[in-house]
């Protein structure tokens, strides 16, 4: 086996100095009924070209990667991915270490990972941010267990029914064995696709333990974050904001200078494939006096003892190998290979670039939008959007299927999630998409229609 | 260290005043290499005529500049990671055996398969019919790993170990509810990993510690005195953290299917037990493995992992959802699964890591994770017994992939299982786990992996007796060390004192 370097010679001269006769006699101390039954019926191994060939023939039936021209979106974007960003992410320094308890052995880790942390503040207008949770969806459900710890006296969890479908459910789980919170659905005004601020007012009384909101939302729509937040402010309600589409941070004022107390997102954006769904990597950011209560790794700042700048994990008090039952959370590591890739996509985009290619992405799904709406297919809101919207179809399912033909992936069905949207497909537009490709699928759905 | 031959290294612990220290090797933040007007990406310019985004949006939607954030060009941001990745202790680079880990080689083909534009680029939400070799490389991984571990079915959703353990615990409670038992108890033995309780207290469960015998198992015994029908499960890793097989694992499932409790299976250490013993034929009800662990996908300084979780049949409703489904028409998700405990994340896993172990499984074949296994037994034994005079392990019971020892350094010297493990970083080794398990004092817990070679064991064994006698003879080297990387001991407690989180800009 190539993994395994131990010749026939080794493996002898070992077993001599332990005093075993064979391996077998090394776990002959295991029930023998577990080892008689333990063989694994799988096939033999294989050599590398082998491997290779019968991944490239699974790569190869997922049609839907390769000759689609797509604007599937929904929660995971598609983004170009500059070359340097998977070069760098695909170092084997980075990785093939671990979580840096070893501080003096890690300098590298630790230090992207408070860079990292710090890209993460500026973009959201925070005072911290940690150093990764595993995707958008939990970082929003951490979150919403941080607010409990905050606020225990009170007890309503209201998240906006226009946050992501799959963010509502994570939650819906996190919370699932914990008593003395009851979540409420906030509904959206059908007119705009925003939060509906008077059903909100309505909810926020002396219970109100924190309000969840999409920023921009499920259909794309930047909400109205700043007067929720001050509704849910004046009721002592905490404001979590959750951000799927991160790069829409890019270009739109930051939740911190909106009133969120907890801003929280998926950063699968910045320079991560789609994958199928994953690994992304959550981000988590606060105020300074919640720190306490965050979940997850935090690399600090300090020096060596020769006074020399250096970083390590720090306030590990607050976590599971040190609190156990009581820690702030049960989450060990981060996703730190991904904020990693995050963190070298957000330094080559950069102060002027990471805006532009927001504003890109505005431009070209507003182009998309207008070319619709010339052919009568009309956007489903009139609230902003960034990079993606709802469009209307009579037959939504056949007009996807038609568009498909013509090899366009034109949307995601929102039927599944939103019965109320039934008719609506949910477009997505980034700079991937070019004019040529806007113009196909206006055309497709026009055809379908 | 790349510069090191080259440049004159400044003076070991030399006193120099903080921040005006000779930085030969310093590495600037990202932040700190920015000039105004610099730039890493070029984008295509906006058509003529059109409205900007920002016009687009309006001043009421968007913010201004993002001040303080890197601009640099492309040159100089690889050059900035670059750097920063000659920083790092790695796998690649050196022996790593860090306990519980399972830092064995993560095969480099296995990155450029998950890199395959057909995995990579395809969107969770494709129309299913596209994307069905996505599907076929699940469901076979869920298939590889029931076999492996012996169990009926298995849910590949959970981003991480830790995620896996609450689904784990999740589905337990379901379980329970759904006959009408709410049952309240985690028996929890005091080897466990912190995640264990601190999972528990998220599945709404009370945790009882069930305390380890002298010879550091947990007694069937001890379990039988505090099962009852207020108890919903065990949580039991095995082999158990000293490094130990759980002599009496089947008695205690019985124990605790008795009294209608179920025994979930910390999977962490299955390194030690793939084609040597199944979890499901000791009677676990669930087991949720770390693929970063045995299955090789790489750690990536603290992820992403993945956390699969197995479970027997009458578990299986209980799943997160969506679950594979195999149907006339090809797979496709089935969400109707009332009885599932939800999602725990977006879409359906961390697809690039499952792609990843997948490969590794069809590499090693059942026979190869065997021969990984039981190579692992036998390093780890190697290294235990080589060391023995000076390092005795904490159990005088056989070890598995892993071995946990102690010294008498603190008493004979004052030097601390904390400046063994730094002095380490001297010789190029990173140091395994340490202080842990919290029942073993000055715990050291090594687990080699089957994929270092006796020379390296040899050198790692040669290296732990050179430091041992050092801190006879002379304690100091050891008690100041790491000597010989960029930096001397960090100050952690600095750190957590006067927490600095982030990068500010200089005051103008």
């Amino acid at each position: 086996m190539r993994f395994i370097p131990h010749t026939s010679a080794d493996a002898a001269a070992m077993l001599e100095a332990i005093g075993a006769a064979s391996i077998d006699e090394l776990v002959r101390h295991i029930p023998a009924a577990l080892r008689d039954r333990a063989r694994i019926n799988l096939e033999p191994g294989r050599g590398e070209a082998e491997v290779v060939a019968e991944l490239r023939a699974l790569a190869d039936r997922n049609e839907g990667a390769r000759e689609y021209v797509t604007f599937l979106g929904a929660g995971y974007y598609r983004h170009y991915i500059p070359a340097a960003v998977r070069a760098i992410a695909s170092r084997a320094e980075f990785a093939t270490s671990y979580t840096p308890y070893q501080a003096e052995a890690s300098q590298g880790t630790t230090q992207a990972i408070f860079e990292f942390q710090t890209l993460i503040t500026q973009l959201t207008a925070m005072d911290v941010a940690n150093a990764s949770m595993y995707d958008g969806a939990s970082a929003a459900a951490e979150a919403v267990l941080m607010a409990r710890r905050l606020l225990p006296k009170r007890r309503v969890i209201a998240v906006a029914r226009s946050l992501w479908p799959d963010y509502r459910a994570t939650i819906r789980t996190y919370l699932s064995a914990l008593g003395g919170v009851e979540i409420v659905e906030i509904p959206f005004d059908g007119e705009t696709g925003m939060v509906d601020l008077k059903a909100l007012a309505a909810m926020a009384g002396d219970d109100l333990l924190a309000v969840v909101i999409g920023y921009p939302n499920a259909f794309g729509i930047v909400e109205p974050l700043e007067s929720a937040a001050e509704i849910a402010r004046r009721a002592g309600a905490l404001v979590i904001s959750s951000t799927a589409e991160a790069l829409a941070l890019g270009l739109l004022k930051p939740p911190g200078d909106l009133g969120a107390d907890i801003v929280t997102g998926e950063g699968q954006s910045f320079g991560l494939p789609v994958a199928f769904g994953g690994p992304g990597v959550g981000f988590m950011a606060a105020r300074t006096a919640h720190l306490r209560q965050m979940p997850g790794r935090l690399v600090g700042q300090t020096r060596d003892r020769d006074g020399r700048r250096a970083f390590c994990l720090t306030l590990s008090t607050r976590e599971q190998h040190i609190r156990r039952e009581r820690a702030t959370s049960n989450i060990c590591t981060n996703h730190s290979l991904c904020a990693l890739a995050a963190t070298v996509y957000l330094s080559l985009m950069g102060r002027a670039g990471l805006r532009e290619l927001a504003e890109r992405n505005v431009e070209l799904a507003h182009e998309a939008a207008e070319m619709l709406a010339h052919r009568g297919i009309r956007g489903r809101f009139s609230g902003p959007f960034f990079n993606e919207f709802a469009v209307r179809l009579p037959h939504p399912d056949a007009a996807l299927a038609w568009a498909e033909q013509r090899r366009v992936l034109a949307g995601v069905a929102m039927r599944p999630h939103y019965a109320e949207l039934s008719d609506c497909v949910l477009v997505s537009v980034t700079e991937m998409n070019n004019s040529s490709e806007l113009t196909m699928l206006a055309d497709v759905l026009a055809e379908a229609r | 260290m790349a510069t090191a031959g080259k440049i004159k290294p400044i003076a070991m612990n030399s006193k120099t005043e903080p921040g005006k220290a000779t930085q030969p090797n310093r590495v600037p933040l990202i932040f700190e290499l920015s000039s105004e007007g610099r730039r890493g990406a070029d984008m295509a310019p906006r058509k003529a005529g059109r409205r900007s985004g920002a016009e687009i949006l309006g001043p009421q939607l968007c913010r201004d500049d993002l001040k303080g954030f890197p601009e640099l060009s492309e040159p100089q941001v690889v050059r900035h990671f670059l750097r920063l990745a000659q920083l790092n202790f790695a796998q690649a680079l050196q022996f790593y055996p860090l306990g519980s880990c399972t830092m064995k080689y993560n095969p480099v083909v296995n990155d450029e398969m998950a890199a395959l534009d057909g995995f990579a680029a395809i969107h969770p939400l494709a129309p299913p019919h596209l994307a069905q070799g996505a599907f076929e490389l699940m469901a076979r991984l869920e298939a590889a790993l029931a076999e492996i571990t012996g169990m009926d079915a298995v849910s590949l959703h959970p981003a991480a170990g830790a995620q896996g353990e609450l689904t784990g615990l999740l589905v337990m409670r379901a379980y329970h509810r759904k006959r009408g038992e709410t049952r309240h108890k985690v028996i929890i033995p005091d080897t466990a990993h912190g995640t264990n309780p601190a999972s528990c207290t998220l599945a709404g469960f009370e945790v009882m510690v069930a305390r380890s015998n002298a010879r550091g198992f947990i007694d069937a015994a001890e379990v039988k005195r505090l099962v009852s029908t207020d108890v919903a499960a065990m949580m039991v890793t095995n082999p158990n953290t000293i490094g130990v097989f759980e002599p009496e694992i089947c008695e205690i499932a019985k124990i605790l299917h008795d009294q209608g409790a179920l025994l979930y299976m910390d999977g962490a250490n299955m390194n030690a037990l793939m084609g040597v013993a199944k979890p499901g034929h000791m009677g676990a009800d669930v087991v949720q493995l770390n693929l970063h662990k045995t299955f090789s996908t790489p750690h990536g300084g603290g992820g992403p992992g993945a956390g699969p979780v197995c479970v027997k049949r009458e578990l299986e409703p209980f799943l997160p959802a969506p679950r594979l489904k195999k149907t006339e028409r090809g797979w496709v998700f089935d969400e109707d699964r009332p009885d599932s405990i939800g999602r725990l994340r977006s879409f359906h896993g961390n697809f690039g890591m499952l792609v990843r172990a997948y490969a590794y499984i069809l590499a090693l074949g059942g026979d190869g994770l065997a021969q990984a296994s039981r190579t692992a037994i036998l390093a780890a034994n190697y290294i235990r017994k080589r060391l023995e005079d000076r390092f005795p392990c904490a159990s005088p019971e056989p070890s598995m992939h892993e071995c946990v020892l102690q010294h008498d350094l603190e008493s004979r010297a004052g030097v601390s299982t904390l400046e063994i493990a730094k002095r380490l970083l001297d010789f190029g080794i990173h140091p395994p786990t340490i202080y842990f398990p919290l029942v073993v004092k000055g715990a050291m817990m090594i687990e080699p992996t089957e994929t270092e070679a006796k020379e390296v064991l040899d050198n790692f064994i040669a290296v732990m007796e050179r430091i041992y006698d050092e801190a006879i003879d002379d304690p100091e080297v050891v008690k100041n060390a790491p000597h010989t990387l960029r930096l001397s001991r960090v100050d952690e407690a600095e750190a957590a004192r006067r927490p600095i989180l982030r990068w500010q800009p200089k005051a103008e």
